[in-house]
């Protein structure tokens, strides 16, 4: 069997065990003498709890202990407002004290033989509260905004300026001013929060569902106040995060204190009711665009300001804005984020954090001052094409953008778009076609691996992080496997373990180029190891030669300049003494960060059908085209465009949390009235990849790919409605009644 | 979910016997509805009588028309020949409820008995006249709240905080009552047959009370008359996404038309209020018509009319009409 290569869409290493339940989960682990906790959630949004009674629940069969603020014995490392040192260590509610400050808050816990012995003993806490009116939030919440301290990415700043903004808009010809809305929307990954604690002594193990298995170590070890190499967490497979997992929230250490509490092992498994407020959210934003251009359309000026929520003990906030600064070329610009305080859970990121909810709002925008300005909407995206990163005056390591447009258009069939709102009709259905740039930078963090290659030539590589359901193990294997030229099941994976390199948390798009780049470093030093041998072996024939000159492929080393002359890893290994090869890296991004601005870009094209009578509105074609670097697997890769564009058709039509603002509570709190869209609602997906080669970006030669598809698909989304509807809803999600009810 | 007993009925004389010996007894088959009232603590039931073995699921021709057992599968109903072929507009309806899953499971008489999705009513920390009957003197957590999927109709004036704004949720009772069903019971004094206008009930001043079967009653079967001619009809479902949604608004619609004018029409309106909603006046005034758009916008005008819009479901006052002019336009063509 010829080796498969980077690039091929190679099926997922542990398909075939997650099709036949060999895949374990957290949810899956079984423990002698495990123990089940159910949480108590608070019914109140603002208050204290007055009285927490737990007589009748401790009577019932199986009930091990509840644990309340009353009873709960206080962790060593615990400050109740002290955030952890990085966006995942969220300020947690962990039974200490009386107080709720947002509905479905966790404030008791109750721990039973069974699980179901668990949710009867929670449903007999009785609780009174000493309620006070809660601080609504977006879009009912009257209160000052404040300037946050930080966004959640330490490189972004929470405000830009650039040029003169007051003197180009005054100048500008064409002036364009409005405001979005988004709501406030929850991950709801298929898997809940699930976590099984184990103390033995002073060491914790914890199976947990989890997006970082080490920064959820190190909290959990501060907590306890126990050195991190005390606690292992292992998320060996992981049911979808896409954000919610990770943050540190609370669920992994109220396991633990239960488990400690009631000297047994214990699982904790959100309910799907438990997942709205205590693991994050999206933010609602407001955001005002100003754009003010030349008759010809150039952008002369530009201000994107925005208005997040978070919550009244913790600080988030939605970097909606941070885009504007990059996607085009405007001399004179201001972006700026502000946030309101409300009794909610704290929001945290969600696929595509900021970027979301903000190319929403810019690419709206750009799409309303194309008709105003009456141009094309792409050829105005092409008059105004950012060749360089005018906030960081860098270039980009590479930049692909216009084939995108190209490409997409001509795939979608563009040129049979009749440019007039409510010009195309097919009986009693208006169709509409929209576009919109996508975009999404390129995070790498620190990483390390380890590789091994043995002397009958299979490689063994250990490398922490978790595969969260994208296919990070399969893209880890395959790297490796690249690197010496053999086939991806000639190497061994142990990951999804803090036993195991350290890495980090799988979000912001940052898995293959963070811990990918370790996996093509650590086998580069392997290989080096490999080449030393050679050199200076005297059997082989590559003795005397210079490291440089030699190559790797196909599992054999060999002379660039003579490739006849060299031999396979495995006879030079044998030879000399049969030992493996094994190499560790640390690997991290240097002074190219400095110099390059790195982002992936995409277009993104939608078709829609809207029964204009009735206020439905389908999605029928969705067209986009992605430039990411090198594509480590074409499979998964595939898959995560679509993901990505899919939640685009859910964030544009369908997904809202909806607060009640009286009571801010979540009434639509469950999988039947919080609605995502079902197979019937998504077209056939035309996603691929155009060629894009990058050196400079990172070892591995990537780009994120696992956001990239919701930035552009929400607003291509939202311009087809008007192109069909001759109607601007600039409020998601984009439902019949907004269709039905609205007014210019 | 508070504990419960559980036994099983062999006939339905015993199911109906078993359910009056206990207090807060209740039937189950399918259990897709009950279960999940059960689990959020919204039916506490002390004893739940598994009546799913009974025999009483057949579909079988009668004189005048067919008869449904009160156990046949939501799904068996959709395909059987005796539906499709006589009753499209009732195998239509079903198709547009739910999920494949669900309407294996759900049954004829646990759909006929399912219960609002009101957010409130569904949340028990919320207050719900429905929910809590109307001596708690809870309010109704919808008024002023979040109620874009609540009745614009048939709500008597008075204090609407005493009642209930919710709609009755499922699709297939929307059909039934276009289809002047008869829901056959069975109870400690016997057989009753209680026609479908009268089965489901408006909120009124017993919010808590869905339907007029009295708690000891099982219901045993439907009885559906062929009708004399049989046109064509229409299930028109509007909702937010393509499937697993319940309906914003819908329509059941047969129509029957000879040399352009109405012979015999029947409408019924589903997700405007807290039971199907069919005018037999507005049906009456059809007759003779011609069917033009015209006549269709006048009698879905008049069908709506009183209709009561509150602060987030006030679209499905105009939404209505254009869906009644719709699915007759669609049956009409």
């Amino acid at each position: 069997m010829e080796p498969k290569l980077i690039g091929d869409p190679v099926d997922r290493i542990d398909g075939k065990q997650k099709v036949t339940g060999g895949a374990h989960y957290a949810g899956d682990i079984k423990q002698p003498e495990m123990a089940y906790a159910v949480l108590v959630m608070s019914t109140i949004a603002n208050g204290t709890i007055r009285d927490i009674d737990t007589a009748d629940a401790e009577k019932l069969p199986g009930v091990l202990a509840i644990m309340t603020h009353k009873n709960t014995p206080r962790l060593p490392g615990y400050d109740a407002n002290k955030p952890g040192a990085t966006a995942l260590g969220r300020v947690l509610h962990l039974l200490h004290d009386d107080r709720v400050d947002y509905s479905n808050q966790p404030i008791a816990m109750a721990i039973a033989d069974s699980f179901e012995h668990a949710v009867d003993a929670a449903n007999h806490v009785r609780v009174t509260y000493q309620a006070k009116t809660p601080a609504p939030g977006l879009p009912t919440s009257k209160a000052e905004p404040f300037r946050p301290q930080k966004l959640p990415r330490p490189d972004d700043p929470v405000d830009t300026q650039r040029g003169d903004l007051n003197k180009a808009m005054a100048a500008a010809e064409v002036s364009f001013k409005q405001t979005y809305h988004t709501p406030t929307q929850v991950h709801n990954a298929l898997e809940p929060h699930t976590s099984v604690a184990i103390w033995e002594g002073k060491q914790l193990t914890i199976y947990q569902a989890t997006q970082g298995i080490f920064p959820s170590r190190e909290r959990i070890a501060e907590y306890f106040a126990l050195p991190p190499e005390n606690v292992r967490v292992i998320a060996q497979f992981v049911g979808g995060g896409f954000g919610s997992k990770g943050p540190v929230w609370a669920d992994g250490v109220l396991a633990a204190m239960a488990a400690q509490y009631v000297k047994r092992p214990v699982k904790l498994e959100l309910r799907r009711s438990d997942m709205f407020g205590m693991v994050g959210s999206r933010s609602a934003t407001s955001q005002q665009l100003d754009i003010g251009a030349s008759r010809s359309g150039d952008f002369l000026g530009m201000a994107h300001r925005s208005l997040n929520q978070t919550s009244v003990f913790d600080d988030f906030s939605e970097p909606a804005g941070i885009l504007t600064r990059v996607l085009y070329k405007c001399p004179n610009q201001e972006v700026t984020h502000r946030s309101i305080r409300a009794n909610i859970g704290s929001p945290s990121p969600m696929r595509a954090p900021g970027e979301a909810p903000g190319m929403f709002a810019l690419e709206s925008a750009i799409d309303e001052l194309a008709y105003q300005l009456n141009m094309d909407p792409i050829a105005l995206r092409l008059k105004n094409y950012a060749e360089t990163d005018q906030q960081k005056e860098l270039p980009f390591s590479s930049k692909s953008l216009r084939e995108c447009y190209q490409q997409a258009a001509d795939r979608f069939g563009w040129s049979k778009r009749l440019a007039a709102p409510r010009s195309m009709r097919d009986g009693n259905i208006l169709i509409g076609m929209g576009m919109a740039s996508a975009i999404y930078p390129t995070i790498r963090d620190e990483a390390s691996a380890k590789i091994k290659l043995n002397a009958d030539g299979t490689v063994l590589l250990s490398i922490g992080t978790q595969d969260i359901g994208t296919g990070s193990y399969t893209a880890m294997t395959q790297l490796a496997a690249d690197a010496f030229g053999i086939s991806p099941d000639r190497v061994t994976l142990r990951a999804g373990d803090t036993r195991q390199p350290k890495t980090p948390v799988s979000g912001g798009s940052r898995t293959t180029a963070s811990a990918g780049s370790a996996v093509v470093q650590a086998a580069e030093a392997v290989i080096l190891k490999a080449k030393q041998l050679a050199l200076n072996d005297l059997k082989s024939p590559l003795n005397g030669q210079k490291e440089s000159d030699m190559a790797v492929e196909k599992g054999r080393l060999f002379l660039k300049s003579d490739p006849k002359k060299g031999e396979a890893l495995t006879a030079l290994l044998k030879r000399n003494g049969g030992n493996a090869l094994e190499a560790s890296t640390s690997s991290k991004s240097g002074e190219e960060k400095e110099k390059y601005s790195m982002y992936a870009h995409g277009a993104q094209f939608a078709e829609v059908r809207i029964d204009e009578a009735l206020g439905e509105i389908r999605v029928s074609k969705l067209t986009g085209a992605y430039a990411a670097g090198r594509i480590v697997n074409a499979k998964t890769a595939h898959s995560q465009l679509v993901g990505g564009i899919v939640w685009g058709v859910s964030m544009a039509l369908l997904e809202h949390a909806i607060h009640d603002p009286r009571t801010n509570r979540i009434m639509n709190a469950n999988l039947a009235e919080y609605h995502v869209p079902v197979n019937a609602d998504i077209p056939d997906i035309d996603a691929f990849f155009i060629d894009e080669k990058d050196e400079i970006v990172n070892p591995a030669g990537v780009k994120g790919i696992g956001e990239i598809g919701i930035t552009g698909s929400v607003a291509a989304i939202a311009n087809a409605i008007y192109h069909a509807t001759g109607k601007r809803i600039r409020e998601l999600p984009i439902t019949p009644d907004k269709i039905l009810s609205f007014t210019a | 979910m508070k504990n419960f007993q559980y036994t099983e009925a062999s006939q339905p004389a015993q199911a109906v016997q078993q359910i009056g010996a206990g207090r807060d007894t209740k039937f189950v088959a399918g259990g897709t509805n009950l279960v999940d009232l059960m689990k959020y603590g919204i039916e506490q039931p002390d004893t739940l009588i598994d009546i799913s073995r009974l025999e009483l699921a057949k579909i079988e021709k009668t004189a005048t028309g067919i008869r449904i057992g009160a156990l046949a599968r939501n799904s068996d109903m959709a395909e059987h020949p005796l539906v499709t072929s006589q009753f499209p507009l009732l195998a239509e309806a079903l198709l547009a409820g739910a999920s494949p899953q669900l309407r294996n499971m759900a049954t004829l008489g646990g759909n006929l008995m399912q219960r609002t999705r009101c957010n409130y009513f569904y949340d028990i920390s919320q207050p719900c006249n429905k929910r809590q009957g109307p001596t708690a003197q809870a309010g109704c957590g919808a008024l002023e709240g979040y109620n874009r999927i609540h009745a614009i109709l048939g709500l008597e004036s008075g204090d609407l905080n005493q009642s209930c704004i919710a709609t009755n949720p499922s699709d297939m009772n929307v059909a039934l009552a276009a289809l002047d069903a008869v829901v056959n019971v069975s109870g400690p004094a016997g057989q009753r047959a209680i026609p479908i206008r009268d089965f489901h009930r408006l909120a009124g001043k017993k919010p808590q009370q869905d339907t007029t079967l009295a708690p000891n009653e099982l219901i045993t079967s439907i009885d559906l008359t062929t009708p004399q001619r049989a046109g064509k009809s229409h299930y028109l479902k509007v909702r937010d996404r393509a499937s697993y949604a319940f309906a914003l608004v819908s329509v059941a619609a047969r129509l029957v038309v000879e040399s352009g004018r109405i012979q015999d029409v029947r409408l019924a309106l589903g997700g405007v209020a807290h039971k199907p909603w069919r005018l037999t006046s507005v049906e009456q005034q059809l007759i003779g018509k011609p069917a033009t758009e015209a006549s269709f916008r006048e009698a879905a005008r008049q069908l709506v009319a009183g209709a009561k819009g509150f602060e987030h479901n006030a679209f499905k006052i105009e939404l209505a009409q254009s869906a009644i002019v719709r699915a007759l336009q669609t049956v009409a063509a």
